[in-house]
């Protein structure tokens, strides 16, 4: 596996993961009491956790408990009803382009990249909030301009080789098959220097090989970049390999949070998962 | 008949007449381009472009001088096209986020008849005269008989297509202008502010249906028939392909040289009026053999 030399911004974070244990100087993002309602089924009900800068930290849940809703609030794509999301300590009010310009990237459990576009194209439009130069500039296409160009380019270059996709740079992504497409989606993600990445499911629909390399990139872009992750996932062998710390929801409520195997022993998600008395 | 100075008189005044529904049809390209979305506002955008422009121009004439009058109303219509920008986007758009291009195309024929209402009440019927300030004479270039409006229209026209272009092709926004088309939460996701962008090419969008108003006002009167127009700029659309810039100017020229052409030699065999349906023949020609048109993006489908 590659590393990548020379990133800039917040990348290239020394901490280590697999030890890091929330305390109140690490904090990178805290959720309160979120509550979100879409019709008459509450969604989410008072959920609150927080993530340590750092870590890797999964939620899980059966079908329909709330985990997308309360990954699209925390993203600004869900304004929630009541509740608060605090990042680096500070309210923060969440929209789509303030959660993009403070570092969060995400990917989505329905893939959405810009079909039409090369994986070069798409992984490049991550790039767009990190354009500095001006309209002017672009259009002489010359000095600063130029230089920005290129070393966008560059990043990006890091970031095929970094996720193994050099051989699809230009093809259209629409006629990338499945498992390669959930990839050029999390490149295009890690384009945007995130400190905090949310994946939606990065593995669902896909077969071991390419589970097993999903892994080990999730891994390493916590290790290597420094991102601090947040994923929803199915695979309860994967969730528990690869997270710090699980929430586990049910009906939209939060029934437990820690480590994997604390999770893994507690009753009220052995009842949630398997249909206990009191569900 | 075979005259080649007749043969290039003619070709010449269609492809004058062929920038001019490219004009209309550029309009469609850039909404297109941003949304996805085949914008049914876009005719009576540039009728409702033109009768702001006029009343304002009477109002404003009535209390001053002529030539302010104009340029206070030109600015006056950028306004309110400025306005109705912002108020599709709150409106129309903003609601309708990430919802299927079907949606969006549904939610603009409503534009349409809303847009419509409006006009016929500030418009009423009537036929008002629009005057740009260029005489509608012809003059002689090499033997060659050409309106001055065409001309100016051909000249305004190719400079405001060469800046489209450029800003489209070199600028981040025109990156980002193909990604909110194509996938709208993933535009989200990546810091597009999609608003922005939205108003901005509304705007635009805005800007060049008061630019193609004002020259087919100055040609034919503002009045409602103004805004069928459009129609013509569909096998416009449909020959130069729906996401192009230059291929809206490419098939408005080959549209308006091909029917001027056809009508005045193939009427004899034919009989008359080819010229109002041999662009849409054309168009469906196209259809058959090049679907994405003659520049526009090929459409990849993954089943």
């Amino acid at each position: 596996m590659s590393a990548l030399p020379c990133l800039p911004g917040k990348m290239g974070s020394l901490m280590n993961s697999s030890t890091s244990m929330p305390s109140p100087q690490n904090v990178l993002l805290e959720v309160k009491n979120l509550s979100i309602k879409f019709g008459g089924i509450q969604a989410n009900d008072k959920v609150s956790f927080d993530l340590a800068t750092g870590e890797i930290r999964a939620i899980i849940g059966p079908n329909g408990a709330g985990k997308s809703s309360l990954l699209n609030m925390i993203n600004g794509f869900y304004r929630p009803d009541s509740g608060e999301i605090f990042l680096d300590g500070i309210k923060t009010v969440m929209r789509p382009y303030v959660a993009a310009v403070s570092g969060i990237a995400r990917t989505f459990q329905n893939i959405a990249l810009f079909k039409g576009m090369t994986t070069l194209d798409n992984i490049m439009s991550g790039r767009l909030l990190k354009t500095r130069t001006s309209f002017l500039e672009q259009i002489v296409h010359w000095g600063p301009a130029r230089r920005e160009e290129d070393r966008h380019r560059a990043q990006v270059e890091r970031i095929i080789d970094f996720l193994e996709i050099q051989s699809i740079r230009k093809t259209p992504v629409g006629r990338l098959p499945y498992g390669m497409q959930k990839r050029v989606e999390l490149a295009r993600a890690l384009a945007m220097e995130p400190r905090l990445l949310l994946l939606d499911e990065p593995m669902a629909g896909m077969n071991l090989q390419e589970k097993q390399d999903m892994c080990r990139f999730i891994l390493d872009a916590n290790s290597e970049l420094g991102c601090t992750v947040l994923l929803i996932e199915h695979d309860m062998g994967v969730v528990m390999d690869l997270s710090d710390r699980i929430v586990v929801l049910d009906h939209g409520k939060k029934i437990a949070d820690g480590k994997p195997i604390e999770v893994r022993a507690d009753q009220r998600v052995i009842d949630a998962y398997l249909g206990g008395a009191q569900a | 008949m075979s005259d080649p100075m007749f043969i290039l008189e003619v070709a010449i005044s269609g492809l004058l007449s062929g920038v001019l529904y490219a004009l209309v049809a550029l309009g469609f390209v850039l909404i297109y381009k941003a949304s996805g979305v085949f914008n049914f506002a876009q005719g009576i955008m540039v009728l409702f472009a033109a009768l702001c422009f006029v009343r304002l121009q009477s109002l404003f004439g009535a209390n001053g001088p002529s030539h302010i009058g104009f340029w206070a109303a030109l600015v006056g219509a950028m306004a309110i096209m400025l306005l109705l920008a912002i108020c599709v986007e709150r409106l129309v758009l903003r609601p309708l986020v990430n919802q299927p291009p079907l949606t969006l195309f549904m939610a603009t024929m409503g534009l349409a008849v809303v847009l419509e209402g409006i006009a016929s009440l500030v418009g009423g019927n009537l036929i008002y005269p629009l005057d740009i300030g260029i005489a509608d004479d012809p003059i002689e270039i090499f033997g060659i008989l050409v309106r001055k409006v065409d001309l100016f229209a051909a000249a305004a026209g190719t400079i405001l297509v060469a800046a489209l272009t450029v800003f489209f092709q070199f600028s981040r926004v025109g990156r980002a202008l193909r990604a909110v088309a194509d996938d709208h939460l993933a535009a989200l996701s990546v810091g597009i502010p999609l608003r922005h962008i939205w108003i901005l090419i509304w705007s635009i969008a805005g800007a060049v249906a008061l630019f193609a108003g004002l020259i087919w006002g100055a040609k034919l009167g503002v009045q409602f028939s103004l805004s069928t127009i459009a129609l013509k700029s569909l096998p416009v659309l449909l020959i130069g392909g729906f996401t192009s810039i230059p291929g809206a100017i490419a098939g408005g020229l080959i549209v308006g040289a091909t029917e001027k052409l056809t009508e005045v030699f193939l009427a004899p065999a034919l009989g008359g009026a080819i010229e109002s349906w041999f662009a849409y023949v054309l168009a469906l020609a196209f259809l058959l053999i090049r679907p994405q048109g003659l520049f526009g993006e090929k459409i990849i489908e993954r089943v």
